[in-house]
């Protein structure tokens, strides 16, 4: 794509999501669709992550753990340490980061099923902890976390405290959609950068990359550093949305729903993993009517997904592309 | 002290029974069958049925649940994961199918069999009392089982014609394919033979933990566990990772308890400290 159009891409995906969307919201009196897309937009990042990793060729069922980690050190941050929240959400990324560094260097030496194996138990390692630990206060949680405070950068005042909102819900809205376009601007970039063809090098064969002289072994520990930062945001504005959270924030199911996220949007593109949060999340929500047959139904479509677009649904587009 | 290395080793027997099924799938296909635990409560609510309600032999019962776990594989394998497998182009696609048929399975054990605890009455009663060793007879007899069932299996692998095919195309698929193995029937075959296992060693469980329809994840992950000890895709590896895990819970549950419950927590912390140090598991082949 030229870089034009790539503006208007964006500009346009902007403008849809935080005018389009908050007016289609407010014709229809459809409020608690600002929560669901929250949700939606945040799951988002936090899948962003996960397709990161895979796109050093390694499959991450472990992100639930970085999310978890990410919301107990905003919450702490927060409530034990009285910061605000604007710096408690990108300190918390980073706490994330720092921990995926220490446990990245011995497991990211791990490939194939054994890293997604690893990865998994991470997740319940963390939820454990967060049971075992006294500063995550066990199975209560930390709750009555306050919403986010006024945020001023320089002196002025960017934004007022989110207490002061009518519709908190429609703030914590835009907050999400925005974090979700800068985290995926980010990601672009990245993955087109000189550092992006390196992870792609990773992905394709990690001795053959070795021999050309890269150093492997820092460069994945930077993609997974990256993936758990972007896990641990998520994680720390759900918080701050929920104002509480608990060791069954994110288990084994949220892990392995990240992972599908991204594989169900397809792993070549990096817009895969929000389309497959978008469709996976209101499938799940539409077929709430189903009542009891909600799971046979949704893992059934699943099933028949994966049998007709192994490749996930971004596939479709590419496939005609060369046909034609 | 002898209790605690009794319940291991009887943990253990079980133990290495489910991650026999799961190994055996991931060493011919390579597939990590998520679905393993469903499949293990599948086995379970079978011979709840046939066993507890309708009050039929328990043999019967086992048979019939291992029987229909492995026409369930079978059927897995034939329609979904072999053309997924040829579809895709990364050979992770198979890992999302396997998330996929987990939910369904679960969904379906769900609506099938309802959300209660069920237990069935016991096959054997009665318990065996000495100084220092209190086991129920019925325990004894279910790891003998267990024990009769592994043995049993590695015989197949060692010694039949199947069993050497099989082994052939986990050490290398193509090699096989290329020595005239019909490496497609054989996946089929091993992939209802470790559906089938899932499904004994559920059938035999739940004789003595009845059986609920929730445990499938949790069960997945220990048998997970247990293959990494071992190292992923091994017979032998999958056995002694079985009892090594059966006998560290035992342990754990008796030294660790006045800390309140962190035996999972020290296991799964010890096993990530292990496998940097020892990425195959103990008997693994690197990169699985």
């Amino acid at each position: 794509m030229r870089p034009t159009a790539q503006a208007l891409f964006a500009a346009v995906f902007a403008f849809v999501l935080l005018v389009i969307v908050p007016w289609a919201i407010r014709v229809t009196h459809h409020d608690d669709f600002y929560y669901t897309l929250s949700s939606v937009a945040l799951l988002a990042i936090a899948s962003g992550g996960v397709w990161l990793t895979f796109y050093i060729g390694r499959i991450n069922i472990g992100q639930g753990a970085y999310a978890l980690i990410g919301g107990y050190a905003s919450a702490i941050f927060v409530v034990k340490a009285g910061l605000s929240f604007w710096i408690a959400m990108p300190l918390a990324g980073v706490v994330c980061a720092l921990v995926s560094v220490a446990i990245g260097l011995p497991i990211l030496r791990l490939r194939g099923v054994y890293f997604a194996m690893v990865t998994l138990v991470l997740t319940e390692v963390a939820r454990l902890s967060a049971l075992a630990l006294p500063i995550t206060n066990g199975a209560m949680g930390i709750t009555e976390i306050p919403p986010p405070g006024p945020l001023g950068l320089f002196g002025f005042n960017l934004l007022p405290s989110f207490a002061s909102f009518a519709n908190r819900n429609q703030a914590f809205y835009f907050l999400c959609v925005v974090m979700m376009m800068l985290c995926f601007a980010a990601l672009y970039r990245l993955v087109n950068s000189r550092v992006g063809r390196l992870f792609a090098a990773l992905r394709q064969n990690e001795d053959l990359a070795s021999s050309m002289g890269l150093n492997v072994p820092a460069l994945r520990v930077l993609a997974y550093a990256i993936s758990s930062f972007l896990g641990g945001v998520g994680g720390a504005i759900f918080a701050a949305i929920a104002q509480s959270v608990y060791p069954s924030s994110f288990t084994v199911a949220d892990s392995i729903n990240f992972m599908l996220n991204c594989f169900l949007g397809g792993l070549g593109y990096v817009f895969g993993p929000m389309l497959g949060t978008l469709v996976l999340y209101f499938g799940w929500d539409l077929l709430f009517q189903a009542g009891q047959y909600q799971l046979l139904i949704y893992s059934g479509v699943m099933i028949i997904l994966m049998l007709v677009l192994p490749n996930g649904l971004l596939s479709l587009r590419f496939s005609r592309k060369k046909g034609a | 002290m002898e209790q605690v290395i009794v319940n291991g080793l009887y943990l253990g027997a079980q133990y290495a029974l489910i991650a026999l099924g799961l190994t055996l799938i991931f060493a011919l296909m390579n597939v990590l069958n998520f679905a393993h635990g469903q499949m293990y409560v599948i086995g379970g609510f079978l011979v709840y049925e046939i066993y507890g309600r309708m009050h039929w032999p328990f043999v019967v019962a086992l048979f019939a649940a291992a029987a229909t776990l492995a026409v369930i594989g079978g059927l897995l394998e034939r329609f979904l994961f072999r053309t997924v497998i040829r579809r895709s182009l990364r050979e992770e696609s198979t890992m999302l199918l396997a998330a996929g048929v987990a939910y369904f399975l679960d969904a379906a054990i769900l609506l099938l069999f309802g959300e209660k605890q069920h237990g069935v009455p016991k096959i054997v009663r009665g318990v065996f009392v000495s100084d220092n060793l209190i086991i129920p007879y019925d325990r004894v007899l279910v790891a003998c089982l267990a024990i009769l069932f592994i043995v049993a299996f590695v015989l197949m692998m060692q010694f039949t014609k199947p069993g050497r095919a099989m082994r052939a195309m986990a050490q290398d698929r193509v090699a096989a394919q290329l020595m005239g193995v019909p490496v497609e029937f054989y996946s089929l075959v091993g992939f209802a033979l470790g559906a089938m296992l899932a499904g004994l060693v559920g059938g035999l469980l739940v004789t003595i933990t009845g059986v609920n329809s929730g445990i499938g994840g949790p069960i997945s992950i220990k048998a997970f566990t247990m293959v990494m000890i071992g190292g992923a895709g091994v017979v032998g590896g999958a056995i002694l990772g079985g009892f090594i895990l059966g006998m560290l819970e035992s342990v754990g549950l008796s030294v660790l308890h006045s800390y309140g419950d962190i035996t999972y927590l020290a296991i799964f912390v010890s096993l990530l400290i292990f496998l940097s140090i020892r990425p195959n598991g103990l008997m693994g082949k690197p990169w699985g």
